[in-house]
């Protein structure tokens, strides 16, 4: 088991690979991933069962999905650090040729994906379909998802909801990144989602929030609260309260950095506030 | 002519409904989702085989779609079904993203395609889901014309591994097609050799070709009359053969001229060898109520249309 001041440091490196990559192309999306940081690498490095290696099926060990594929950034710095692929690899992102695709995608055979996902709401479906997979396999391992907050405007999002309540999909974890925060401005604004919690409790998810959700200790207290409540007949859903573009100052408290890219001097700023631990790619 | 018997009208979907039967016994990847349409895809058999391998999601045709994606990740081959409409138009996003670019085993399984579902009308008549799942790249697209070759189609998809769109209908139709008979994917069938015109025909469109070449003969014509049970990937291969004898062509599907098995086979012709080619396929229109005879008359897909388009299309020679 790591300890949090380790997950901590994998968690700044994960950071400074997103600002890279992004500044690196001027595209692609910093605040989410900055946001989801300290939960991906919490679920990597210490929760998920995972195998050696990667094969498309994940018989076996526990499965993710990233329904909201924009945040593309984090997860491939976490998957390249966690050993599936060239950490160097992630110089490459969003450029032609690439196996590192602006949204994450199958087709290029980058290991650690086993779905295309960047138009939103698909996730938790095909997560469905996995943890059913599971269960006729007689494999106990589960099938974890991350949504944005925003995602959860698609309406099938919520088709999957009955379903899995309905069928007693236990299996599954789904999170959400409920940072407040879309592309036109906070959730509020845009199309408010009310009561999160009361309308997955309603659907007959068991639900849990966590109000640290960049606290590497409350996260991994909260993922396995998650995992105890698996098992018992209902889909399990995580509120993950998180700040948009975390642990960079300029980027937090604000929708403005959910698809922008940093200036050579704001690059500078950020990374400043991020020293690197484990090495830059 | 060869003669083609009739053994009796039966429907395209209980082609389906037993091929998939015999997949719960041959099978055991081979997992069953359903929208709330059980009885009219004739899923009964494979859910009554295998219960634990069924999948009801209710009226949630893109949750379906999803998750016959996440089911091909833990080894399974899903049979996704609904009416044709639901399982193309209505989820074309999750089918592009989750199905294809993700390049996932699932097969979209498609019943009451096209005009001959009959009085529920045009919403329910989709004449536009070829074109939307063969520009799908990576999807195979089939169009079997008979129940028994329906049945062998579902019992080869299962053997292929890709992304598959099947589409087959409602409406009693003659079988003609030997029983237990070889599919072989993209290999189009040669039902009658003849000499002055081509017809290709799709679906429920192959029986009145044949009907529309009997009619030919009695007019002292050779019709040339094969089965594109395979609109992607096409059998160029066929197509060209038989133009390169009869220098005209006749295309005849039950759906839209624009993005049809037609516009397919112009493409082929036009690269290779630009000959006359007329269109049985609707108009750019939608369908309304009727009955499934009654539709194809009207909408000109019947054999007295293939007929006359065969006599224009040899004046365009």
């Amino acid at each position: 088991m790591s300890n949090i001041s380790q997950l901590e440091d994998f968690a700044t490196q994960v950071r400074r690979d997103i600002l890279r990559q992004v500044h690196a192309v001027s595209s692609g999306h910093p605040g989410g991933s900055l946001g989801c940081t300290e939960f991906l690498v919490t679920l990597y490095q210490e929760i998920m069962n995972r195998k050696d290696g990667f094969d498309m099926d994940g018989i076996g060990e526990d499965i993710f999905y990233l329904s909201n594929g924009h945040i593309s950034p984090v997860i491939y710095s976490v998957l390249a650090r966690s050993g599936y692929f060239p950490v160097e690899e992630l110089s490459t992102f969003r450029k032609l040729g690439s196996r590192l695709q602006g949204h994450p995608s199958t087709h290029d055979g980058l290991p650690g994906v086993r779905i295309a996902s960047g138009s939103l709401g698909q996730g938790l479906s095909v997560a469905l379909g996995t943890a059913q997979a599971k269960k006729i396999n007689n494999d106990d391992n589960l099938v974890y998802t991350l949504h944005g907050d925003g995602e959860l405007q698609e309406g099938q999002i919520w088709e999957a909801a009955i379903y899995a309540a309905a069928y007693k999909v236990d299996n599954l974890i789904a999170t959400v990144d409920y940072n407040g925060q879309q592309i036109d401005g906070s959730t509020e604004e845009v199309c408010s989602l009310g009561d999160l919690n009361a309308k997955f409790t309603a659907f007959g998810w068991d639900v849990l929030e966590v109000k640290e959700g960049n606290n590497i200790e409350a996260i991994v207290n909260g993922l396995k609260e998650a995992k105890s409540r698996t098992g018992k007949g209902k889909p399990v859903c995580i509120l993950l309260h998180t700040m948009m573009g975390n642990g960079v100052d300029f980027m937090m408290h604000t929708h403005a950095w959910h698809g922008k890219a940093p200036s050579d001097e704001q690059l500078e700023l950020a990374l400043s506030q991020n020293p690197e631990t484990l090495g830059d790619y | 002519m060869k003669k083609y018997t009739d053994t009796g009208k039966k429907d395209t979907r209980s082609g389906f409904g037993a091929g998939l039967t015999e997949l719960s016994k041959t099978n055991e990847n081979v997992v069953a989702l359903c929208a709330d349409l059980i009885g009219s895809l004739k899923m009964e058999g494979f859910i009554e085989n295998s219960p634990e391998r069924f999948f009801q999601t209710g009226i949630a045709e893109a949750n379906m779609i999803g998750m016959a994606a996440g089911l091909t990740v833990g080894g399974k081959i899903p049979f996704a079904g609904t009416f044709a409409n639901f399982a193309t138009g209505r989820v074309y996003d999750q089918i592009r993203q989750s199905v294809a670019y993700s390049e996932k085993n699932v097969k979209i399984c498609a019943s009451h395609a096209g005009l001959t579902l009959g009085e529920d009308g045009a919403t329910h008549q989709i004449l536009e889901d070829i074109g939307l799942m063969k520009m799908l790249p990576g999807m195979v697209v089939i169009n079997p014309c008979d129940y028994n070759q329906t049945k062998a189609a579902t019992l080869a998809i299962a053997d292929y591994v890709g992304p598959t769109y099947l589409r087959f209908g409602r409406p009693k139709v003659a079988n003609f097609t030997p029983e237990n008979g070889e599919f072989v994917i993209g290999k189009a069938v040669m039902l009658n050799e003849g000499t002055d015109v081509t017809i290709v025909a799709t679906g429920h469109c192959v029986w009145e070709a044949l009907i529309a070449a009997e009619k030919l003969e009695a007019k002292g014509i050779s019709a040339e009359v094969i089965n594109i049970h395979t609109i992607k990937p096409l059998d160029e291969e066929a197509i060209l053969k038989s133009v390169a004898k009869t220098g005209c062509i006749v295309t005849c599907e039950e759906h839209n001229y624009l993005g049809g098995l037609g516009e397919s086979v112009a493409r082929v012709l036009s690269l290779n060898n630009p000959t006359p080619q007329e269109y049985i396929a609707t108009k750019d229109t939608f369908g309304e109520s009727g009955t499934a005879d009654e539709l194809m008359a009207k909408y000109e897909l019947d054999a007295p249309a293939i007929e006359a388009a065969a006599e224009k299309v040899m004046k365009r020679k």
